[in-house]
């Protein structure tokens, strides 16, 4: 047994291995599969200060080693979270973590807000990199002052961890990063969906009923562990690592990139059992490779 | 109903056309309860195309056997590795999922069941538990020809059986829409699975004689566990996942033009 516990800016899990926002619903729904006792934490699906239905049916496409999702937020409101899912998510043996989502500072900072009134919710994720709705945050996430300035906004009314998701589609997502830490986020998570689009050529329409999407999966690896290792060695706070990743060897690479934690999504699709697989293999790699702690190997990639 | 993830093993795999297999699956021990109307996820291994699961419908429970039997149609590189399966092969399914059709609402009732194409695959396990029950099932089965209405042998095990076929090769020649067994309806509800075009005119049939009638939808899906929001019909209610809260729904719970 290797030490697995990590700290991500003062929130410490019993390991590294996260589920990504809106792959995993509120956990409830893998309650039958796996243990959450097994796991870092549940990150649960994106959050907004009012009610969102999301975009219309088609809201996937799959593709090589991949799929795009266009789900656009659909959510029930924070008010909702609070008063039913809360309740039944509060006393899960693990971490839980919100992902937050917004379309205007202020519904950021109000939603945040009201996240930190939770006693059991020690972080939130702030997704300012959806890809999926016109005002998603994707807006502000993909220039450093609009990301800095959402960060700033909840910053002040938000005071536990504060994990900021980042989008791959940027110029450099190192300079988001900087721009986030500077405006007070305690960790970076990252990368977002890919922006993508794919047609059916047979009827001459998008697949996706917006036309465009976010892709996922494997497809997407190497350039998350490219972002990572970019981020990781711009900023001083710790970074979560996510993208395409099915294996305890693909979380390997993102630790050695330089991740202090990772997040398993796409793979919850494939086998609902992937996180805790995926943490117990990091142990086993770890025993297998002679490392006492996850920490010999993290950021060893110069 | 608990959800589980088997490694089940093939018992046996039989094409009963070029485009439809019949899939026998089992496991050392028994199988979760299942209800007519769900379905299974089935992870497909090894094929450079496909990545997620493929969901397909309960075709039957033999309980005396321990089987669960999956009526698979060819269509991508998924279903066709599925295609490719032999006796002993394991294939990792995750089950029960969704709903499943209604119970029986009151002994004796007549029920009509529509199936069009492969969508006749979960009215079997249907008209199984209807007869067992107590009611009374009326199979209206359709396809584009003879050899796409696979399985007679056993729909007439459990009720009367009219046929529909494109090119006429059996049964009346048309659509389902088109059979006679619909001019003097003699049932109290309706099930429908198979293509859209044919679940409207069914739920447009039933709506205009005032039938209860449940369809059965396929959305495309991810998760099969209501965490993705993929497979969202509109309702009612609004946006709602097909894989938890359907695959069947009351077409009173729907938002289609009928």
């Amino acid at each position: 047994m290797a030490n697995l516990s990590v700290n991500i800016a003062g929130l410490q899990l019993r390991n590294p291995v996260l589920t990504a926002s809106g792959t995993f619903g509120y956990g409830l729904e893998f309650a039958d599969l796996i243990n959450p006792a097994e796991l870092g934490g549940i990150i649960v699906k994106g959050t907004t200060l009012h009610p969102r239905e999301g975009n219309d049916y088609p809201r996937m496409a799959e593709t090589p080693s991949g799929m795009l999702n266009c789900v656009g937020l659909q959510n029930k409101g924070v008010e909702y979270f609070c008063q039913h899912i809360y309740p039944e998510i509060k006393d899960l043996d693990t971490r839980v973590l919100v992902n937050v989502s917004g379309s205007t500072i202020e519904d950021y900072a109000e939603c945040a807000a009201r996240i930190n009134a939770l006693d059991n919710i020690p972080a939130i994720e702030l997704n300012i990199s959806c890809p999926n709705v016109r005002q998603g945050g994707m807006a502000f996430g993909v220039t450093t002052d609009g990301a800095a300035s959402v960060v700033s906004a909840v910053r002040k009314v938000y005071d536990k961890t504060l994990i900021v998701k980042l989008s791959p589609n940027v110029t450099s997502i190192a300079d988001i990063a900087l721009a986030v830490q500077d405006a007070g986020a305690d960790a970076v998570s990252l990368i977002n969906t890919l922006m993508g689009m794919a047609i059916d050529i047979e009827h001459r329409r998008p697949r996706l009923s917006i036309r465009t999407g976010g892709l996922s999966g494997p497809a997407i690896r190497p350039v998350a562990v490219r972002c990572v290792w970019q981020v990781a060695h711009a900023v001083q706070i710790p970074v979560i690592g996510l993208g395409g990743i099915m294996t305890a060897e693909d979380a390997i690479e993102f630790f050695m990139a330089g991740a202090t934690a990772i997040e398993v999504g796409t793979a919850n699709f494939i086998d609902p059992t992937a996180s805790v697989r995926i943490a117990h293999g990091i142990d086993e790699w770890l025993d297998n490779h002679h490392c006492p702690s996850l920490h010999d190997i993290i950021g060893c990639i110069d | 109903m608990t959800k589980q993830l088997r490694d089940l093993t093939v018992v046996s795999n039989t094409a009963l056309n070029e485009r439809l297999i019949l899939l026998r699956l089992t496991d050392h021990t028994p199988l979760p309860r299942c209800t007519a109307g769900q379905f299974v996820q089935v992870r497909i291994d090894g094929s450079p195309s496909t990545f997620l699961r493929r969901p397909i419908s309960i075709h039957f429970v033999d309980e005396t056997n321990n089987e669960l039997w999956l009526l698979v149609q060819l269509v991508g590189d998924g279903t066709r590795r599925l295609g490719q399966l032999k006796t002993g092969d394991r294939l990792n399914v995750l089950l029960p999922l969704g709903n499943g059709f209604s119970p029986v609402q009151n002994p004796g009732e007549r029920v009509l069941l529509v199936g069009g194409g492969v969508g006749i695959a979960p009215l079997l396990e249907y008209g199984k538990y209807l007869k067992e029950n107590g009611a009374t099932p009326i199979f209206l089965l359709g396809a584009r020809t003879r050899d796409d209405l696979v399985q007679m042998e056993w729909f007439k095990q459990f009720g009367q059986l009219h046929l529909t076929t494109e090119d006429g090769t059996t049964g009346v020649q048309g659509f389902v829409t088109n059979h006679p067994v619909l001019s003097e309806p003699e049932f109290d509800r309706i099930a429908v699975c198979g293509p859209k075009p044919m679940m409207l005119a069914v739920a447009r049939f039933a709506h205009q004689h005032n039938f209860p009638c449940e369809v059965s939808l396929e959305n495309m899906m991810a998760c099969g566990l209501g965490a993705c929001l993929c497979c969202v019909e509109k309702t009612v209610r609004g946006n709602v996942c097909v894989c938890t809260e359907g695959p069947v729904f009351n077409i009173n719970q729907l938002t289609w033009q009928i």
